[in-house]
């Protein structure tokens, strides 16, 4: 499983760089960021390497926070890599809430996901020959 | 320590109605014959002061509104030359001139006493010290609870408003066991203590308050007690009558206690200014039984409230305020329908995904208001999709259209982005041109 931050932002100017900056003070490092968001607000979602430094800077700094467990995969960076972990879910009625993609080490892609039953898409993946990290 | 002073605060019905007619006829005599204003408005109604024989004649007396203080600024409705008076306080006024009230010592001395009945309300004792947080100036809330404390004989910290830091330094380094102050203003220093991680009982051994100068909800109440382990009670007054200490919650918290020896209340309907019998609610309209700088008869104070009468546990016997719902300045009408804050305060209340905390912006886009509610989100609130944050929004703006008979716009932010009052709250933007 691997740790992500949440963080709630108004739809303003300035906000999602304050972010970063507070992240860049607390000497953290992004793996990833993505961004989910509406007219009014956005939700980030961040990887870093060290969740707990992270998320405790942004409480601090008065964000709205929350730490959430994803449950990713390594894929090679190839045609259809993706699809037999997606379809082996599918057929197993694991519930994908959300999902994206982000830089893995040699020219791999990291998948992250969040599901309700993590025990179970671990389980799926594994039996699939999945890396789940 | 009970109460303050027992024989006037548990006085018979009939006792207290002897008392108050006697003084009703002193003081519309003293105003007919010290005050112009009242000479002009009573002539003009054919009423004479010996028309007045009871506490039952009340309603044949002229109203007094905040017009007529304006008016009369700066002195002209005082009923004592300026030697006399030794105090004075004005209201703020958002438009126009202030209103000003003066007082004699004996005015102050009532004043101290009826604070200090509330204190005592709120369970302090001589032996208590007593941190007031609100501002010390023309405004009457601390310089009000300042002598409240005092003619208890209680110590005062006159700590004033602003400088939370500090405010919370004092508290438990003095370890204060009673405070007054605005009710949002305790929410920001229950806000500032749970961050600071403070502990309630150790570090702050507050155990009782008197919060007023701000209509609050019940659900609120019920916030502050929970949050900082101590008796929240509600406190009324008014500059041009006396400041806070008028009316006092107690720990049956039935009403707040009316001091009607000094001060007589009555609820008369909006439009009509009939007066309501008890229960209904309608405008506060108050009279000064005992006030010798500036008496006012049938002051409209333009607060939204009824009164019981019901027997009260503590043993005091006099008539009861129930909450302020509103201020008629207050009261916003949006599209027709007439909105409280309160009423906004107490959906809020209900909701644990978002703080107490709230602004509410109004304004009208082609010919028709639109109400927007700022709302925090709570920070133990747990979001990680957006889906979350409009569920949220959907079940509150469901409630809010529920409780106000009107749709609002509901808006979130970030948890300590609403604006902190450290003095009276200002919730309202109206950005209408009527």
């Amino acid at each position: 499983m691997v740790k992500q931050i949440a963080v709630f932002l108004e739809n303003q100017e300035g906000r999602l760089s304050d972010c970063c900056k507070v992240l860049k003070q607390a000497d953290v490092n992004l793996n990833s960021l993505s961004i989910a968001d509406t007219k009014e607000f956005g939700i980030v979602r961040l990887i870093t390497d060290d969740s707990e430094k992270a998320l405790a800077a942004l409480q601090k700094a008065g964000f709205l926070s929350t730490l959430v467990e994803l449950v990713a995969i390594e894929v090679p960076n190839t045609a259809g890599a993706l699809a037999d972990e997606l379809i082996a879910l599918s057929e197993s009625g694991v519930n994908i809430e959300y999902m994206y993609s982000y830089a893995g080490k040699d020219g791999h892609a990291n998948i992250g996901f969040k599901t309700t039953t993590p025990d179970k898409a671990i389980a799926v993946l594994q039996a699939a020959g999945a890396k789940v990290l | 320590m009970q109460y303050f002073q027992k024989e006037i605060e548990t006085m018979s019905k009939e006792e207290k109605r002897a008392l108050q007619s006697e003084r009703l006829v002193k003081i519309v005599k003293y105003a007919y014959e010290n005050q112009a204003p009242y000479r002009a408005k009573m002539d003009a109604m054919g009423v004479k002061p010996e028309d007045i024989k009871s506490i039952d004649d009340i309603s044949k007396l002229p109203f007094t509104v905040k017009q007529d203080l304006r008016d009369a600024y700066p002195f002209g409705m005082m009923a004592r030359p300026k030697k006399d008076l030794v105090r004075l306080h004005a209201s703020s006024a958002t438009t126009g001139k202030l209103t000003v009230a003066g007082y004699t010592q004996g005015d102050i001395d009532v004043w101290g006493e009826c604070a200090a009945r509330s204190l005592v309300m709120a369970g302090a004792s001589e032996d208590s010290i007593v941190h007031v947080s609100y501002g010390y100036g023309l405004f009457t809330g601390g310089l009000g609870m300042h002598y409240g404390g005092e003619k208890l004989g209680a110590c005062v910290v006159p700590a004033s408003a602003g400088n939370t830091q500090k405010q919370i330094q004092l508290l438990c380094d003095f370890g204060a066991d009673i405070i007054c102050c605005t009710p949002s203003y305790i929410i920001y220093l229950a806000e500032e203590i749970e961050r600071m991680g403070l502990k309630i009982g150790e570090d702050i051994k507050l155990k009782g308050g008197v919060f007023g100068a701000e209509a609050w909800s019940e659900g609120m109440r019920e916030d502050i007690e929970k949050r900082l382990g101590l008796r929240a009670c509600d406190i009324y007054g008014l500059s041009e009558i006396a400041g806070p200490g008028v009316a006092c919650d107690c720990q049956f918290k039935t009403g707040m206690h009316f001091q009607d020896d000094h001060f007589y209340p009555e609820i008369v309907d909006v439009d009509t200014l009939e007066p309501l019998p008890y229960g209904e609610s309608g405008e506060l309209v108050i009279t000064t039984l005992t006030k010798e700088g500036m008496p006012l008869i049938r002051y409209r104070t333009r607060d939204i409230a009824s009164l019981n009468d019901d027997p009260c546990p503590c043993g005091r016997t006099s008539v009861k305020l129930n909450k302020i719902t509103g201020r008629s300045d207050d009261m916003l009408i949006i599209r027709g329908v007439n909105v409280f804050p309160s009423q906004i305060e107490s959906v809020l209340l209900k909701n644990t995904d978002i703080t107490p905390n709230y602004h509410i912006n109004v304004d009208r886009v082609n010919n028709l208001d639109t109400m927007e509610i700022v709302v925090e989100l709570s920070p133990t609130v747990q979001l990680d999709e957006v889906a979350h944050v409009e569920e949220i929004r959907r079940r509150l703006a469901a409630d809010m259209a529920s409780a106000l008979s009107v749709s609002a716009k509901i808006t979130l932010v970030s948890p300590g982005t609403v604006a902190r009052s450290e003095g009276k709250a200002k919730r309202i933007t109206d950005r209408r041109k009527l």
